[in-house]
C-alpha cells in the first residue's frame, strides 16, 4: 500500500525506489563498458577485445551509418552542396551513444530533425559503433555514472546542488525545453524534445555533444558539476509529487485555458441546461386516484 | 423618437393565432404521494452527502500534512487534492440538493407577469421635463453665459490637481539617465569598457578557450556578481534588476568563416565568439532558443528570429530591429571582456530612440583617435 | 387548451395577502415596520423569470464573481504585495536558498505552508479564468438572440464594460505572483507601452517608478487588482442586475408568450433556488478544479528573473487573441528625425483590442441606425432569422479565433508536429480571409435554416413513412406541424421589404432609410441585412399549402396512419422551448 506516502516532501528524505538502484547498476556495468572503448584509442597498448570490439563496431557503421556518414565517418555530402550526414571524427563516444541509445540514428530518412524511436541497435551494439567512431578522433566520452549521481554528498550538500542546478536549468534549458522539461517549438519545425523520460546518461552527453540543433554546454561553458546539478534537478522534478493535481501536460497557460473553456464551462453549461430542463410529467391530473 | 409614443408594438399579424399557454401538465411528484416521498428522501439524502463531504473536509484539513512532509497520494499532494474534492462534493451536493428540491417539490406552475414600456408615462414625462426646465430656468445657466463659462472652465481646471498628483508616479526617462547611477536610463547598460563577461548564475569569467564551436553561453556583465570585502553583494535589489534587464548576454562561437559581421563590426568578435544582447528588440522577452547549425536565435514569446552570424539581422517574426552587439575583447589576464556599452539601446523601440544612428562606432574610440 | 392568463396573475398576487401571517411573515412584519420594504417586495419576491439553459451563462459569470471575492479575500491574509527582496527558507527544496521577491515568497508560502493555500490559489485562477469565458458566452447569447436591442443597449454597454474590466483584472492578477511567467508578462507590458507615440517611455516610467522592473508595480498593481477594479465591477454588476429587474427579462416566442407579458417562474421559491443552487454548483466545481487540476505551478517557473525564460510563454488565455496579433503582426518599423514608431508593437497590441472593443459597443447602435428600428423588443430571434447578424458575429468569431490560434502558435506546432514559421504565415492572411469566408457561409446557412423552417410549415414534417404510389414511385409522407409548433415558428415579424423603398414610416413603424446623410450608405447595409431573408408564410399561404396538403392526404388514402402519427407529433412537440 504506497499510495499515501508520507515523508516525500523533504529532499533530504528522498530515497530512491528499489528498482532505481537495479537501473543504476546496470547503466553502471553498461556504461563502464562504453567508456573504457571511448577512451581505449588514447591508450597506448590496446588490449585484443579493444581491437574486436572496434572491429565490430566497424562491421556495424558500415551496415547502418556509412550510407550517409561515410565509409570512414568522413561525411557524406549530396550533388547540391547539402550536407547528407556531418563528419563523425572527434564527435566522441557520447555523441554516439547518445544519437544510437535514444533510436534518433540510423536516420530512417534525412531530415532537419532526428525523431526518437525505438532503439535499432542493442547496447552492445551501441558499445562498438561507439568505440569504433571514438576511435576516428578524440572526443567526449561516454560519461560514467559518478559524472550525474549525487552520491556521495551529503543531505545539505545534494539539496544545495538541487537549487543550483535548477537556477542553471531556468536560464540555459527552459527557453527551449519549458519549465517543466516539457519542451518547445523551434524554427521551422523544428522542437525541443521533451525531457520527462530522458535517461540521467543522455542528458549529459546531449549537453556535453550539442546534438541536432542543440547548442552543446561543453565543461568550459557548464562544469562536469553544474551539469551533475542540472540533472539533479530535472531528477527532483521527475521525483517530487504534483502539488497541485493533474499537470494537464505542463505547457503552461495554453493548455489550462483550454480545459477552462472545455472542463470548466462545459460542465458548468452542462448543469445550466439540467437545472431548465423539464422534469418528466405525469399524465395524470392532481387529485386523481392513482 | 416623438413618433413612437407606444414603444410596446403592436403585435404583428401573424398568420396564425396565439394558441395560448399549454396546459399545465403535472410531474409524477405532484399526484402520486409515493413519488414525492421518495424526492423528499432524494433531496435530503443530497444535504447529507453535502454534510458528509464537509465533515471529511475537515478530517483532510487536519490529517494530510503540507510542507516538510508533504502527504501524497497517486503521486500528487494529497492535501489539496483531499480538500478539493470535498469542498466540491460539498458545494455540489448541496446545489443539486436545491435544484432537485426546485425541480420536483416546489409548485411549478408558469406565471405570467404583464411588461410595461422601459419609458415613464406621458404625464410623468411631461411633469419631469416641465420640473427639469424650471430648475434650469431658476439656475440662470441659459442666460448667464459668463456663470457658464465659468463653471466649465473651473470644472476642466480641476482635473489639472488630479492629473499633477500624479507625476510623483515616477521620475521622466531624462531623470533617470542624468542621475548619475552607472548604466541608468533606456540608453545605457551596465556594460562598460574592460567590463568582464561571466557565466550567468555561477559568475565566473570565461576565457575564449573555454567556449568551443557551438556553445551558447547565457551570461552578464561582471558587475552584477561582485561583492564587498564582507562578501555582501555591491548590487542587489532594483538596481540589480534593472541591470540584469538590460545587461544580459547571450555569447556564442561559430566558425569565423560562417560569420558575416556588420559594417564596422569586424573587431568586435574574438576568434569567432560573438556576444548579443538576450532582450529581445521586439517588446524585450530575453532570448537565448538557438540553432546550434543555423546560428538562428528564437524568441519564445513572439517568435522573431535572428541570425546571429549575420549582425543579428531579423530572419522571421515580427522584430523589426536586430540585437544589439556587444564588441568583445580580451584582457591582460586572458578573459573575455567588453569594449565599450552597448552601441544602441537594448530592448523594445520608443518614441525617443534614434534608430537612425550609427551602431559600429563604439563611444571613445572616435575621442582617442 | 388555452387558459385564461389573466385569471393566473390575479390569483397569484390576491394568494399572498390573504393568508395570516406565519412565522416569516412576523419577521418580515418586524423588517418592514422599521424599512418599509412592502412596497418594493410586493412585486419583486414574485417576479417572474423565464426558463432557459441560454439565460443561465450570465448567472455563471455573477457566481464565478462571487468565488474570486471569497478565494481573494482568503489569499490577501498570505500574499505580500512587495518586491523586496527576501531569501527563501520555506518548505520548497527546490528554491531554498534563492533570493526573491518577497511576493513571490509569500505565493511559495501559500502554495506549500498554508493549508488548503494552493487550493485556494488554484480555484482563485480557475475562477478567473471561467469568469472571462462565463462572460464571452453570455455577450455571445444576448447578441445571436437580438436581446441587445432597444431598451436593453445600455445593458449591452455596461457588459461590454464589464468585460473590459474583467480582463485587466484577469492581467493584474497574472502578474501579482512574481515568478518568471507573470514577470515576462509584466516585461512584455513594459515594451508594449514604450511603443506608444510621444508619451510610451514616460508612461512606463511613471507606471514602474522608474526604469523597468523597479520595485513600485507588484503593489501598485495589487491596489488595482483588489481595490480599484473590483469595486467597479461591483458597481457596474449592480447596475447590469438592476436594468435586467427593470427590463424584465427576455424570453423565447411560443404560445402564451408575447411582447407583452413574460411568462415564467417566480423568483420565490423557484428562480430563487434554482438561481441559489446554481451558485453551489459553480462554486463547487471551481473547487474540484482547484483540487484536482494544476494551475499556474509558480514553484517551478521560479522567482522573476529578467534574463530567463521559458518556452510556451502565453499569457492567460483571454490575453491569447492580442499576443496572437502581436506574433503575427510582420516587422514594421518607422524611422523618422531621431525617433522610432513601432508599429509592429503599436497596431497589434495598442489599436487593435481599442478598435475591436469600441466594434463591441458599438454593435446594437450600428444595427438600429441602419434597420432604423426604434421598436422595443422583448422577444428573442432565432440566430437563423436575423441571417446578417448571426454572420457578422461569427465572422467576428473567426476573427478572434484565429488570432486565438496564432497566440498559441508553438504550442500547436509541437503538439500537431508543424512548424511555427509556416503557421505564422497562414494566419497572417487568415485573419482576413477567414473572418469573410465564415460570413458568407453562415449567412447562407441561416437562410437555409430558414427555407427548412418555411418548408416545414408549409409542406409538414418528414415522417419516415415511406409511401409507395400505384404507380410504383416512392414518397415520403409529410405531415403538418402541431399548432404550438407552427405558431412558434411563425412568431416573429416580418422583415422589411428592401427592394421597394416606401415613405416615411412603414407599415412596421420602421423609419424611411432614405432620409440622412449617409442614406446611400445605410440603403445598401439595410437591403445585405434583409435582402435574401426568408419571410414567414401568410396566414394566406399557409392555407393553400394545407388546402394541398389536405387534397394529397385523401389521394394516397391511409386515414388511420395519419391519425395516429398527427397525435404522436402533438405529444413530441409542445412548443414554446
Amino acid at each position: 500500500m504506497r499510495f499515501l506516502n508520507r515523508s516525500v516532501g523533504r529532499l533530504s528524505r528522498h530515497r530512491r525506489g528499489p528498482v532505481a538502484g537495479l537501473v543504476l547498476l546496470l547503466l553502471g556495468l553498461l556504461v563502464s563498458g562504453g567508456l573504457y572503448a571511448g577512451l581505449a584509442p588514447a591508450s597506448a597498448d590496446e588490449t585484443r577485445t579493444d581491437a574486436e570490439l572496434i572491429a565490430e563496431g566497424r562491421e556495424l557503421f558500415l551496415v547502418s551509418c556509412a550510407f550517409c556518414h561515410g565509409q570512414n565517418g568522413e561525411g557524406l555530402e549530396t550533388l547540391n552542396g547539402n550536407i547528407l550526414g556531418p563528419s563523425l571524427v572527434g564527435v566522441g563516444a557520447a555523441a554516439v551513444d547518445f544519437q544510437v541509445g535514444t533510436g534518433r540514428m540510423p536516420m530512417a530518412q534525412p531530415g532537419a530533425q532526428a525523431p526518437t524511436k525505438p532503439e535499432e541497435l542493442d547496447e552492445d551494439e551501441t558499445e562498438a559503433v561507439a568505440a569504433f567512431v571514438a576511435s576516428l578522433g578524440p572526443g567526449p566520452a561516454v560519461p560514467s555514472p559518478e559524472d550525474y549521481s549525487l552520491d556521495g554528498l551529503d543531505d545539505e550538500e545534494r539539496e544545495q546542488a538541487i537549487v543550483r542546478g535548477g537556477q542553471i536549468f531556468l536560464t540555459n534549458c527552459t527557453a527551449c525545453h519549458n519549465f517543466n522539461g516539457k519542451g518547445g517549438a523551434m524554427p521551422r519545425g523544428g522542437a525541443a524534445p521533451d525531457l520527462s523520460n530522458t535517461t540521467p546518461e543522455h542528458i549529459y552527453e546531449a549537453m556535453l555533444t550539442g546534438p541536432g540543433q542543440m547548442d552543446s554546454f561543453s565543461n568550459g561553458n557548464l562544469s562536469p558539476e553544474e551539469k551533475r546539478d542540472v540533472i539533479a534537478y530535472l531528477m527532483n522534478l521527475r521525483e517530487q509529487p504534483n502539488y497541485g493535481g493533474f499537470t494537464l501536460g505542463g505547457l503552461g497557460p495554453v493548455s489550462e485555458g483550454l480545459f477552462a473553456w472545455l472542463g470548466g464551462i462545459g460542465a458548468l453549461v452542462a448543469f445550466a441546461v439540467w437545472i431548465a430542463a423539464h422534469t418528466t410529467r405525469s399524465s395524470k391530473k392532481k387529485g386523481e386516484t392513482a | 423618437m416623438t413618433d413612437s409614443h407606444d414603444t410596446l408594438p403592436v403585435p404583428a399579424d401573424r398568420p396564425i393565432d396565439d394558441p395560448g399557454l399549454p396546459e399545465h401538465a403535472w410531474r409524477p411528484t405532484d399526484v402520486d404521494p409515493a413519488a414525492e416521498k421518495r424526492a423528499e428522501r432524494q433531496v435530503a439524502g443530497l444535504f447529507g452527502l453535502s454534510m458528509v463531504c464537509a465533515v471529511l473536509f475537515v478530517v483532510a484539513y487536519f490529517s494530510l500534512d503540507i510542507g516538510d512532509n508533504h502527504t501524497t497520494f497517486l503521486g500528487m499532494g494529497a492535501s489539496t487534492l483531499a480538500l478539493g474534492a470535498a469542498l466540491g462534493g460539498t458545494l455540489l451536493f448541496f446545489g443539486i440538493g436545491i435544484i432537485q428540491w426546485a425541480r420536483k417539490l416546489m409548485g411549478d406552475h408558469e406565471i405570467i407577469e404583464m411588461r410595461h414600456p422601459a419609458r415613464s408615462s406621458d404625464e410623468d414625462r411631461a411633469a419631469t421635463l416641465e420640473a427639469l426646465n424650471l430648475g434650469l430656468e431658476e439656475s440662470g445657466i441659459g442666460r448667464r453665459k459668463l456663470v457658464l463659462f465659468g463653471i466649465g472652465g473651473a470644472g476642466f481646471f480641476m482635473l489639472a490637481p488630479a492629473v499633477v498628483l500624479l507625476r510623483d508616479l515616477g521620475p521622466t526617462p531624462n531623470q533617470v539617465a542624468e542621475s548619475g547611477v552607472e548604466g541608468a536610463g533606456l540608453e545605457r547598460t551596465i556594460w562598460t569598457k574592460g567590463m568582464r563577461v561571466v557565466r550567468d548564475v555561477v559568475g565566473t569569467p570565461i576565457r575564449p578557450a573555454d567556449v568551443e564551436i557551438g556553445d551558447l553561453f547565457n551570461a552578464e556583465p561582471a558587475a552584477i556578481f561582485e561583492v564587498d570585502e564582507e562578501g555582501h553583494p555591491l548590487i542587489e535589489g532594483v538596481e540589480l534588476q534593472v541591470a540584469k534587464s538590460k545587461g544580459a548576454v547571450v555569447l556564442i562561437r561559430m566558425d569565423p568563416e560562417d560569420n558575416n559581421p556588420g559594417p564596422g563590426r569586424e573587431n568586435w568578435d574574438v576568434d569567432g565568439i560573438l556576444c548579443y544582447s538576450k532582450i529581445c528588440t521586439h517588446v524585450g522577452c530575453p532570448i537565448s532558443l538557438n540553432e546550434r547549425k543555423t546560428h538562428h536565435l528564437l524568441c519564445p514569446c513572439h517568435q522573431s528570429t535572428f541570425d546571429l552570424a549575420d549582425a543579428a539581422k531579423v530572419v522571421f517574426g515580427p522584430a523589426a530591429r536586430p540585437l544589439p552587439q556587444l564588441p568583445l575583447a580580451v584582457d591582460e589576464e586572458g578573459y573575455l571582456v567588453a569594449q565599450s556599452d552597448f552601441t544602441e539601446p537594448v530592448g523594445p523601440s520608443y518614441w525617443e530612440r534614434d534608430s537612425q544612428a550609427d551602431t559600429s562606432k563604439i563611444p571613445g574610440e572616435g575621442d582617442s583617435a | 387548451m388555452s387558459i385564461d392568463t389573466s385569471k393566473v396573475a390575479t390569483s397569484n398576487s390576491s394568494a399572498a395577502i390573504a393568508k395570516k401571517p406565519g412565522r416569516a411573515g412576523a419577521v418580515a412584519e418586524w423588517a418592514d415596520d422599521r424599512l418599509g420594504l412592502a412596497t418594493a417586495m410586493k412585486k419583486n419576491l414574485r417576479k417572474v423569470f423565464p426558463d432557459h439553459w441560454s439565460f443561465m451563462l450570465g448567472e455563471i459569470a455573477l457566481w464565478s464573481f462571487v468565488v474570486l471575492l471569497l478565494s481573494g479575500v482568503f489569499l490577501t491574509l498570505w500574499f505580500n504585495p512587495s518586491m523586496g527582496e527576501v531569501q527563501y527558507n520555506g518548505s520548497y527544496d527546490a528554491l531554498r536558498g534563492i533570493h526573491m521577491s518577497e511576493a513571490y515568497a509569500s505565493s511559495l508560502k501559500l502554495s506549500f505552508d498554508v493549508r488548503g493555500g494552493l487550493l485556494m490559489r488554484q480555484m482563485h485562477h480557475w475562477a478567473a479564468m471561467i469568469f472571462i469565458a462565463s462572460m464571452m458566452i453570455h455577450l455571445l447569447r444576448v447578441y445571436f438572440t437580438g436581446a441587445h436591442r432597444k431598451p436593453r443597449e445600455l445593458n449591452w454597454v455596461i457588459g461590454c464594460l464589464l468585460l473590459l474590466l474583467g480582463t485587466l483584472e484577469g492581467f493584474t492578477g497574472y502578474s501579482l505572483p512574481d515568478d518568471l511567467l507573470s514577470g515576462t508578462g509584466i516585461r512584455a507590458a513594459d515594451g508594449f507601452m514604450k511603443s506608444m507615440p510621444v508619451v510610451g517611455s514616460y508612461m512606463s516610467f511613471f507606471l514602474f517608478g522608474g526604469e523597468f522592473p523597479g520595485e513600485s508595480i507588484i503593489p501598485r498593481l495589487y491596489t488595482v487588482h483588489v481595490l480599484l477594479i473590483p469595486g467597479l465591477l461591483l458597481a457596474l454588476i449592480a447596475a447590469h442586475m438592476l436594468l435586467l429587474v427593470y427590463h424584465k427579462h427576455t424570453q423565447w416566442a411560443g404560445p402564451g408568450r408575447t411582447e407583452e407579458n413574460v411568462v415564467g417562474f417566480p423568483m420565490l421559491p423557484v428562480y430563487a433556488a434554482k438561481a441559489g443552487g446554481f451558485f453551489f454548483i459553480v462554486f463547487g466545481v471551481i473547487a474540484l478544479m482547484g483540487g484536482l487540476l494544476t494551475l499556474n505551478p509558480v514553484w517551478l517557473y521560479g522567482p522573476y528573473d529578467p534574463s530567463k525564460v521559458t518556452a510556451g510563454s502565453q499569457p492567460d488565455w483571454y490575453m491569447g487573441w492580442p499576443d496572437g496579433a502581436l506574433r503575427i503582426m510582420p516587422g514594421l518599423e518607422t524611422h523618422l528625425f531621431g525617433h522610432t514608431l513601432s508599429w509592429n508593437v503599436f497596431l497589434p497590441i495598442i489599436v487593435l483590442p481599442g478598435l475591436m472593443f469600441t466594434i463591441l459597443l458599438l454593435l446594437p447602435f450600428v444595427e438600429s441606425w441602419i434597420t432604423g428600428d426604434k421598436r422595443d423588443h422583448h422577444l428573442l430571434q432565432r440566430p437563423r432569422n436575423a441571417p446578417t447578424r448571426t454572420a457578422t458575429m461569427v465572422a467576428l468569431m473567426t476573427f478572434y479565433g484565429l488570432m486565438w490560434a496564432a497566440g498559441g502558435n508553438d504550442i500547436i506546432a509541437i503538439l500537431l508536429d508543424l512548424s511555427i514559421n509556416q503557421i505564422t504565415y497562414f494566419m497572417r492572411v487568415a485573419v482576413f480571409v477567414g473572418p469573410v469566408i465564415a460570413f458568407i457561409i453562415t449567412r447562407r446557412w441561416c437562410i437555409s435554416l430558414q427555407r427548412k423552417d418555411e418548408e416545414v410549415l408549409l409542406h409538414g414534417y418528414e415522417t419516415g413513412v415511406i409511401m409507395r404510389s400505384p404507380e410504383g414511385g416512392y414518397s415520403e409522407r409529410h405531415l403538418p406541424v402541431s399548432e404550438s409548433r407552427a405558431y412558434t415558428l411563425t412568431a416573429r415579424d416580418r422583415d422589411p421589404d428592401v427592394t421597394a423603398p416606401e415613405s416615411t414610416v412603414d407599415a412596421n413603424g420602421l423609419e424611411d432609410p432614405s432620409s440622412g446623410r449617409l442614406s446611400g450608405l445605410r440603403q445598401r447595409l439595410r437591403t445585405l441585412m434583409y435582402a435574401d431573408n426568408v419571410q414567414p408564410p401568410t396566414r394566406q399561404e399557409l392555407e393553400a399549402a394545407h388546402h394541398h396538403a389536405d387534397h394529397d392526404a385523401d389521394h394516397h388514402a391511409d386515414h388511420h396512419a395519419d391519425h395516429e402519427l398527427e397525435s404522436r407529433d402533438r405529444d413530441a412537440l409542445p412548443g414554446g422551448h
